[in-house]
């Protein structure tokens, strides 16, 4: 391992922490592998569930949890144009996109935000550019392989047919995961996104709106562990339901250790929720920064009126 | 085996002709279509019209072609007939799509040549054993009968795994985002596409004797054929279509369904909009 990442693992962890005793504590814990913190008391939400489980959970390839040394930055977009029906719809983006943050995409309608999106998971090629995730271009990756580590939660959540049970499972038999263990895992997951256990066995398509985002973004975890890719999750949601499924985006990011890209048109959801924001509009990167910089600080003319009109 | 059809009891009264008077007489059942048509508006008739004629020259063509063909009894000929009957099934079949690809020509005709050739071979050499092999009084009939359920069901298969893709983009990308391969992504396609084409052929095989009397049996029992041997035919002929039904509709499925997809695992935008 080299020293240096060693360092901005570090960092970043200090970052996510508010005080320094408890960052000191977890990371003491994440290098001896025993339970960190968060696992015995994660908001009460976890609470009957044996730690060693949930932690399988959190990472199954690697147990005890290592200290990961990944580059600090996800993606990287080079001069990436998209073109659909003759109109160009991402025009030369040049876009780093770093890890383990939460970062919005905002913008108006036709901005390219979810057009942008579905290149980092290759569910569309841009025409022309180049994207790098974790420093190695996305094409070199085999495509199955990619999105098992980068995964996409949809605007409008999309139950496969059966059970709550039987869409998790799909999740589990893609990720190629021993049966032994799926029962454990299933439960772990539900509890990540805060879903009662006995939903399990109800029909996907009799589950409320929230509900059913929430086991989109279980379903995209079990398989891809380390991004999430959401395009407006919350748009088909009221204001209250949207709220709680951002403070799950929250913890997420601060215990799976995941980096989020999500687009979303609510601006107070994006300042409330996000660590960075991407401004775009008509296909460009407008303004780009934390979160607080932009929205307390940027003077972009345009900006400031697309902020103006969306509040 | 219906080696015991030869020693069933042959019906004793002989065959009603029917002359090219009498057929002029039916041509007033298709003057009653025309009729109803015209009387409703439904600016069928002169279709209806150009449909009777063809349907008389088309069969009286026909018939003239397969008297030669029995008569001069060659292989050659016989394999010929089975191969222009394959190439107009492919294409009938084809053009009922919106999306007539090359590609799906070439599916379409595989299909179709697997799931006949297949059963019509297993049928001659085992269970109707006809002699010679070419023997056309047995195989064209037969052929005849397969390439219509197989291009039937080659239309339906891909037809609806077209509409089943449009309809089911969301649901197809949730699977592909998951990291799953274009099998899994289109599982729920392929098999609703499956049933699509299947149901009718299992329907058929429900009711078959009780709500219907499949033309072929009736076509042997009007020229003189016991019931008995005119039944067993039927059960056979029966069986072949469900068969190749269930061949041409997997060939078309399995082999289609990949189209849909980029080597990169992605849905194809043009061929998802052409269908939609």
């Amino acid at each position: 391992m080299r020293p240096a990442s060693a360092d901005r693992r570090n960092k970043s962890l200090e970052d996510i922490y508010e005080n320094k005793a408890e960052s000191a504590k977890s990371l003491k814990a994440l290098k001896t592998g025993s339970s960190p913190p968060w696992i015995t008391n994660p908001h009460g939400v976890c609470k009957g569930l044996e730690p060693v489980l949930l932690r399988y959970a959190l990472n199954p390839m690697t147990d005890p949890l290592p200290i990961p040394t990944a580059p600090a930055s996800a993606f990287t977009l080079k001069r990436v144009r998209q073109q659909k029906e003759g109109q160009t719809i991402l025009d030369e983006v040049e876009l780093d996109l770093p890890a383990g943050e939460i970062i919005a995409l905002v913008g108006p309608s036709g901005a390219g935000k979810t057009s942008l999106i579905r290149l980092l998971n290759r569910l569309d090629d841009p025409v022309s550019g180049q994207i790098f995730y974790r420093e190695r271009p996305i094409t070199q990756f085999p495509v199955r392989e990619l999105r098992h580590k980068i995964g996409f939660v949809f605007q409008a959540p999309v139950m496969f047919p059966g059970t709550v049970r039987d869409n998790l499972d799909v999740a589990l038999e893609l990720s190629g995961d021993k049966k032994d263990n799926a029962d454990d895992r299933v439960a772990a997951f539900m509890a990540v996104v805060e879903l009662d256990l006995e939903l399990l066995h109800r029909d996907g398509d009799s589950l409320s709106g929230g509900e059913k985002q929430r086991v989109n973004i279980a379903r995209a975890l079990l398989t891809s562990s380390e991004v999430l890719l959401m395009d407006e999750p919350t748009s088909a949601l009221d204001p209250e339901t949207a709220d709680r499924l951002m403070d799950t985006i929250r913890r997420l990011r601060r215990e799976q250790r995941l980096t989020i890209v999500m687009v979303t048109h609510r601006l107070s959801e994006a300042r409330r929720t996000s660590d960075l924001v991407i401004v775009m509009e008509g296909g460009r990167v407008i303004e780009k920064g934390r979160t607080i910089d932009i929205f307390e600080g940027v003077t972009n003319p345009r900006v400031r009126a697309f902020f103006d009109t969306g509040k | 085996m219906l080696v015991i059809i030869q020693n069933a009891e042959p019906v004793s009264h002989s065959i009603i002709q029917v002359s090219w008077l009498d057929l002029g007489l039916a041509f007033f059942l298709i003057i009653i279509a025309v009729g109803i048509s015209l009387w409703q508006k439904l600016g069928l008739a002169q279709r209806l019209v150009i449909g009777a004629i063809r349907t008389v020259i088309q069969l009286v063509l026909v018939g003239y072609l397969l008297v030669y063909i029995f008569a001069l009894d060659r292989w050659y000929l016989v394999a010929a007939t089975l191969v222009l009957m394959l190439i107009v099934a492919t294409r009938a079949a084809v053009n009922r799509q919106g999306r007539a690809t090359r590609k799906l020509l070439m599916i379409t005709g595989a299909a179709i040549l697997v799931s006949s050739g297949f059963t019509v071979l297993y049928v001659s050499t085992f269970v109707v054993r006809v002699a010679p092999w070419y023997n056309p009084r047995y195989l064209i009939p037969l052929f005849g009968m397969i390439v219509g359920s197989a291009m039937n069901a080659a239309a339906i298969a891909s037809e609806r795994l077209s509409s089943e893709f449009a309809a089911r983009k969301m649901e197809i990308e949730a699977y592909l985002a998951l990291g799953a391969g274009y099998q899994r992504a289109s599982q729920q396609a392929v098999r609703q596409a499956f049933r699509a084409s299947l149901i009718p052929t299992v329907n058929g095989l429900m009711v078959v004797g009780i709500v219907t009397l499949p033309g072929m049996m009736t076509g042997q029992i009007l020229a003189g054929s016991s019931p008995l041997i005119a039944i067993r035919y039927q059960i056979v002929v029966a069986f072949m279509q469900a068969a190749a039904v269930a061949i041409s509709t997997a060939v078309v499925t399995l082999w289609y369904r990949r189209t849909f997809f980029t080597s990169a695992l992605q849905l194809k935008p043009s061929a998802i909009e052409a269908t939609a």
